[in-house]
């Protein structure tokens, strides 16, 4: 009874916040945070590849800008340099950008804690050098990027690519929480639990941090190229080592082995930087530490799923003064 | 490249290797002493430098004390890093080891950056400008103190290792927390020197190379990563080889951006440096993740 109560709750729950997410961007509704809604979906894209891994596997990436990076500029170059259709320079740049997380996956998971830490700021360095001395316009960045279409339609109103950005989010986010139901899931997690008992029931260590990694890798990579088709202006700036920093503030708000916090995650930091404290100089920055800080110390589980926690709580007590009578 | 130009690149190689080694010193440090990689470091280097230049040019103090001021002032904010972000949080992983540090090295930047605005500041040079010549490469005479001081601080700081209870105490943290604390070194206060031992070195490199690099809220995190990279070197294992490591990453970058590569102009520096970087760590990746599961 209980059980089936709880399901159709839950089911409520979901179908009105997905007519929540589709009303959003109409001009009566909240038209006017489409463009933050956007770059909301975008940014729960790259955290979810981080809450993967660093959450469920328990390896660190200081350096996911570079995969955003990657994804945004192969597929800018492709289609507005070599005339290559959108949606297939999007493919290619993240065939290529998993490729390349691949490869330097297998010796770079050789290490751990915090000498991945810091290799994988490295990574994030060299690739911001890269895409700024080497990257078409330089520092500047290049402009003119074409637009994603689907036959006649194209996505060139943030209406229109408000909901091509949230499909991606959404399957995203499914295929995430799909894998962290699956048998790759609890492999991922006996990982982070001990990596020597994890080996010695059979799962191959190495190879599933790398396979999480590409997985990663593929997921910002598609919202880089998401950021590039529909902004039609990029620069380094965008994925340079702050921004890794950034998606690790989003992932710890949001709870590091959270999928659904990884939107909570993002929009909490969205709403402070282009909304809240748009035009402060660099306080959002210190308000970043403050909460990198004062949530690791205190709610190393993170801020969402700890307040859910405690919405949990009260509802329990809620039910139970309700019974006693 | 001739004769004079590889002795000049040899000299700036050697003053910016020698910033390295004194950033690196504090990564050692703290990490000998408490196993934690602080991620906060480059930012100590930063406040020193922006302190002595608003020390000296807004409150008008004279060069001397304001450089001691600038210094004991980061020291005290390394204390404080330590007692309210590090102990709060006992017995946390690595991860949130390193996002805690992370944490406090944005929150300073952005606090610097509220308080003292985007622009480049430079304080005035040690003693004069006049260059000196030698070997026929110029050297300029702030470069003289940047090595003088880092080969001071690197002798004091052996002395106070091997000479002093409380370095000794430190040593002995450093090699096993848990005997240490047997023998009554109480591990919390070496691990509290350590961090506020480690700002001052990074507020002293700060205070010397700011007069001949300008500095402003930002530079932190890229100094951070330079020194780490000297301290990855020469291995977190002695203050000797970190500073060996400093002067050979100094003088490789120096060379590497010196040699004409056509394209590969000096933009590439910091990535030269982090080519070194990947590479060291992915050489000794089975010694240092071996060193990883024991701590």
């Amino acid at each position: 009874m209980l059980a089936r109560l709880k399901g159709k709750w839950t089911y409520f729950v979901i179908a009105a916040l997905l007519l929540f997410l589709i009303l959003i961007p109409f001009r009566w509704f909240l038209g006017q945070y489409t463009v933050i809604m956007i770059f909301i979906g975008l940014f729960t894209m790259v955290t979810v590849g981080l809450c993967l891994l660093l959450g469920y596997t328990g390896q660190v990436s200081l350096g996911q800008a570079a995969f955003y990076g990657t994804g945004a500029y192969i597929s800018a170059v492709l289609s507005k340099i070599c005339g290559v259709n959108p949606w297939l320079s999007m493919l290619i740049a993240a065939a290529a950008t998993g490729a390349f997380a691949y490869v330097i996956g297998y010796p770079i998971f050789r290490l751990r804690g915090n000498y991945l830490a810091v290799a994988t700021l490295g990574l994030g360095v060299i690739v911001y050098i890269l895409l700024r001395q080497l990257g078409p316009g330089g520092p500047d960045g290049m402009a003119g990027i074409p637009y994603l279409s689907i036959g006649g339609f194209v996505f060139d109103t943030s209406f229109k690519r408000y909901f091509l950005v949230w499909f991606f989010c959404l399957a995203v986010l499914l295929i995430s929480q799909n894998i962290v139901r699956s048998r790759t899931g609890r492999a991922l997690r006996a990982i982070h639990g001990s990596e020597a008992a994890a080996e010695s029931i059979g799962i191959n260590v190495d190879q599933f941090k790398v396979k999480i990694f590409v997985l990663s890798a593929v997921y910002a990579s598609l919202a880089g190229s998401l950021l590039a088709h529909q902004m039609s202006h990029i620069s380094p700036g965008s994925f340079g080592p702050l921004v890794s920093v950034i998606i690790i503030v989003m992932a710890v708000i949001g709870g590091l082995a959270s999928i659904w916090g990884a939107i909570f995650g993002a929009a909490t930091v969205c709403i402070l930087k282009y909304e809240l404290l748009l035009g402060f100089g660099e306080w959002d920055i210190v308000i970043y530490g403050l909460i990198l800080m004062l949530v690791t110390i205190f709610m190393p589980e993170g801020l969402f799923v700890r307040l859910r926690e405690l919405f949990g709580q009260w509802r329990l007590r809620y039910a139970q003064r309700g019974a006693e009578p | 490249m001739s004769a004079d130009q590889f002795v000049q690149y040899l000299v700036s190689g050697l003053t910016m290797g020698s910033i390295y080694a004194l950033i690196g010193l504090g990564f050692t440090i703290i990490y000998a002493v408490t196993r934690i990689i602080n991620f906060a470091q480059g930012e100590f280097v930063m406040l020193g430098g922006m302190l002595s230049f608003y020390l000296i040019s807004a409150a008008g103090i004279p060069l001397a004390p304001a450089l001691i001021l600038s210094v004991l002032i980061a020291a005290a904010i390394g204390a404080i890093m330590y007692i309210f972000a590090i102990r709060t949080a006992r017995r946390a992983s690595v991860v949130s080891l390193i996002i805690i540090t992370i944490g406090a090295a944005i929150f300073i930047r952005g606090i610097a950056g509220v308080g003292w605005g985007v622009e480049h500041v430079r304080p005035p040079y040690f003693t004069g400008s006049e260059s000196i010549s030698l070997l026929g490469a110029y050297i300029h005479p702030q470069a003289l103190w940047i090595i003088g001081t880092t080969l001071v601080v690197v002798v004091l700081l052996h002395l106070f290792l091997s000479y002093t209870m409380v370095g000794k105490a430190l040593k002995a943290c450093a090699i096993s927390p848990v005997a240490a604390g047997m023998v009554g070194i109480n591990p919390r206060a070496m691990a509290l020197i350590a961090f506020a031992l480690a700002a001052a070195i990074g507020g002293i490199g700060g205070v010397v190379m700011a007069p001949s690099i300008s500095m402003d809220f930002n530079d932190g995190f890229k100094l951070g990563l330079m020194g780490f990279v000297a301290a990855s070197i020469g291995g977190f294992k002695s203050p000797i080889a970190t500073v060996i490591g400093g002067l050979t990453l100094g003088i490789v970058v120096s060379l590497a951006v010196g040699v004409d590569w056509g394209p590969f102009t000096s933009a590439y520096k910091d990535a030269i440096a982090m080519m070194v970087l990947l590479l060291i760590l992915i050489i000794r990746s089975g010694r240092l993740s071996a060193e990883e599961r024991e701590s």
